[in-house]
């Protein structure tokens, strides 16, 4: 029994100790954020890294989320005879919910895990080290463009996961049920608010951004450096990053809506 | 990938994410059709506005016209007084002796104001009062008039 | 030993702990200005640990390093970084960076913290690739080097900005018998031409010795033996012998620390019979 609790406090210690690594690193990052703006062409290069090839799989997505919301939603609001409500149900969902959740999700099994086996790559073949030797400050040069790449192409991610999502939901909606299509869109426009439901999401985008790209290049830079520790970061990365936004999500909707 | 080829590629992940942004500004949500800056105010008083709240839809004949900016009590009148902010293509079209009445859209739809127009030479103008209003239809209140009445008629 | 002008690095009761693990106890150390010299040891007594100290990147628990008069424990960021670049350090795997080209890689120390102007990099950076004999694989990324080549990549690399130290970890390790022929015959050039100091960390015991000027044994967290090739192949400390001739028993035993073996087995026998002996464990 003492063993048990022996070894839950010294879990429990060695946690509340990574967490206090990881926000000295976060801090140590938003430090040298600044030093970006002599250097551009690095975000760009990371915002290619991280948004550009995450592109495919959102819009994929997104497309579908929406087809399936589209028929869910008539299939149900048929009953009711407010299938013309169906543009709402889906506007809604996507912008609210949907958008910054399954974006985020999809970022952090496609962006989030590359970023972590990058880094932790680059930890295992002494880049890192090197580049200090070399009296070039990683923070600057490695962490800080790919934290404001991963922040920002989140949300700009989601919004065009909801955007393809409302496009699906037209295709399914109208194209296919047969919804009228002035109803689908003035009843989304009726009842979907810029300022407290889009720009909402983004921000929700923006926290889950935040929150992977921590994460994400925490675990890389912390992680052992053989390729086991890589691997089973990458993996930490993908677990960490969908817990913390569905939690933060609940949070977020609670506080918003 | 040369850097040309990736400032390429991210320019178009941009353009993408300002069309993603348009379509949720101007198709998927109402921030083109009213702005609370770009229109007049009118003020209607009510003896019960019901589930009316702000930013439902002002409608006049069916179109939309304008929105509910503003819903207060008025200690005075000890009425509910609600601001409605009409488009300025509007301005000039509607009479004195409008009547601005609460409905319901369908049965279980949200409320909105329709302004059904009279007859004066003059038109209203900015922070002018409607004087005709009909308040909304509370469903409860309903039913027990037709309860008291039966029970009363009997 | 130590006049000061021809003392580049001075470490001075150095202690060092990695966890709990006691890593350095007391290491005093010089590295003579302007010579190889190799720092041997069996694995694990810290000797990568002891190059990122003398680089800054960790730092002493007690007692103090100083490169070319600055302590580097007590230095400001920007000093150390000032430091760094007078620094080079090669990295056993090379540490090139493998989103870049060969030709980048070299350029990369310039273009991070000088103005030049293009072509004066170029006209660097081809020098410098000249040397290690690379000039004609520039536009290579570094996963298509052989180890060696990478090895010799880096090492463009960390001359670009005559540096007045090289730091050598592993330098030899995992390379073939031409490679490392290449490798000790550049590290020898390198370091008689460009006047600079050279530090090899190694277990490489015949190749490093070869081209050492002064060599320096550590074990246990401290210096054992140090002097010239020919001093410590005279050395009559039997552990140094056994080291230099990597002799399998010794001073340092071929068995890990361990129960006596006859109670071992017996106890572990016993113990399947369902009696376990109280004394069999020491």
């Amino acid at each position: 029994m003492t063993d048990f609790l022996q070894r839950f406090g010294r879990s429990w210690l060695s946690m509340v100790e990574r967490l206090g690594r990881a926000t000295l690193f976060l801090l140590h990052i938003l430090g040298a954020l600044f030093s970006l703006v002599k250097r551009p062409s690095l975000l760009v290069r990371q915002l290619h890294s991280t948004g550009v090839m995450t592109l495919s799989i959102v819009l994929v997505s997104g497309l579908f989320v929406g087809m399936v919301l589209a028929l869910q939603a008539y299939n149900t609001l048929i009953d009711f005879g407010q299938e013309n409500r169906v543009g709402t149900l889906v506007a809604l969902t996507l912008v609210r919910e949907l958008g910054p959740v399954v974006t985020g999700l999809l970022f952090a099994g496609r962006a989030g895990s590359a970023l972590t086996a990058e880094i932790g790559l680059m930890k295992a073949t002494e880049q890192l080290s090197g580049l200090e030797m070399m009296a070039v400050d990683p923070y600057k040069r490695v962490f800080a463009p790919r934290f404001l790449a991963a922040f920002l192409a989140l949300p700009m991610l989601a919004a065009m996961f909801s955007a393809v999502g409302v496009m699906g939901g037209h295709l399914v909606g109208v194209e296919v049920l047969g919804v009228d299509a002035a109803a689908y869109w003035s009843q989304m426009q009726n009842a979907t608010s810029f300022t407290s439901d889009v720009c909402n999401g983004l921000i929700k985008g923006l926290v889950f951004g935040f929150v992977v790209a921590w994460i994400a290049i925490f675990e890389g830079a912390d992680c052992i450096p053989t390729s086991e520790g890589v691997s089973s970061a990458t993996t930490r990365t993908v677990v960490y990053s969908s817990l913390a936004i569905l939690g933060l999500d609940f949070l977020l909707t609670a506080v918003m809506f | 990938m040369n850097s040309r080829a990736i400032e390429v590629l991210v320019g178009l992940f941009m353009l993408l994410f300002l069309g993603a942004m348009f379509v949720l500004a101007m198709k998927v949500s109402n921030l083109t059709s009213f702005t609370s800056t770009s229109g007049y105010t009118l003020v209607a008083k009510f003896e019960n506005v019901g589930g009316l709240k702000p930013r439902a839809p002002v409608a006049a004949s069916g179109v939309k016209v304008g929105e509910v900016s503003d819903i207060t009590y008025d200690p005075e009148t000890f009425e509910a007084s609600v601001t409605l902010t009409i488009d300025n293509r509007f301005s000039d079209a509607f009479p004195l002796d409008t009547t601005a009445s609460i409905y319901t859209a369908g049965l279980l739809g949200e409320q909105y104001i329709g302004l059904d127009p009279g007859a004066e030479e003059d038109m209203l103008q900015d922070s002018d009062e409607i004087s005709l209003t009909q308040s909304a239809i509370v469903l409860e209140r309903l039913i027990g008039q037709v309860l008291f009445s039966r029970s009363g008629g009997s | 030993m130590s006049e000061d002008g021809s003392t580049l690095v001075r470490i001075r009761d150095l202690h060092f702990f990695r966890g709990s693990k006691h890593i350095f106890r007391g290491l005093n150390l010089d590295i003579p200005r302007g010579k190889v010299t190799t720092i041997l040891g069996p694995s694990g007594t810290g000797k990568t640990t002891l190059l990122k100290m003398i680089g800054g990147q960790l730092k002493a628990s007690q007692g103090g390093i100083t490169v070319d008069g600055l302590d580097v424990g007590k230095l400001k960021r920007s000093a150390l970084y000032e430091l760094r670049k007078r620094l080079g350090m090669l990295f056993q795997s090379g540490a090139l960076l493998t989103d870049l080209s060969v030709f980048d890689n070299v350029a990369y120390p310039l273009r991070e913290h000088t103005d030049l102007p293009e072509s004066l990099i170029s006209h660097l950076v081809l020098m410098r690739l000249h040397a290690v004999g690379l000039r004609g694989a520039r536009d290579l990324a570094p996963a298509e080097l052989s180890g060696g080549m990478a090895r010799r990549a880096a090492l463009a690399r960390a001359l670009v900005f005559d540096p007045m130290m090289i730091m050598y970890d592993e330098p030899f390790t995992g390379q073939d018998p031409i490679s490392m022929g290449v490798l000790l015959e550049l590290i020898q050039t390198v370091n008689g031409a460009l006047g600079l100091t050279s530090l090899i960390v190694s277990h490489d015991l015949k190749e490093s010795l070869s081209i050492s000027d002064y060599a320096v044994i550590i074990s246990e967290g401290v210096v054992v033996e140090a002097g010239s090739p020919d001093q410590l192949e005279n050395s009559d400390s039997p552990w140094v012998q056994q080291f230099l001739h990597g002799m399998p028993d010794g001073p340092v035993p071929f068995q890990a620390p361990a129960p006596d073996y006859q109670t071992d087995l017996f106890g572990q026998q016993s113990q399947v019979a369902g009696q376990p002996v109280a004394g069999a464990a020491r």
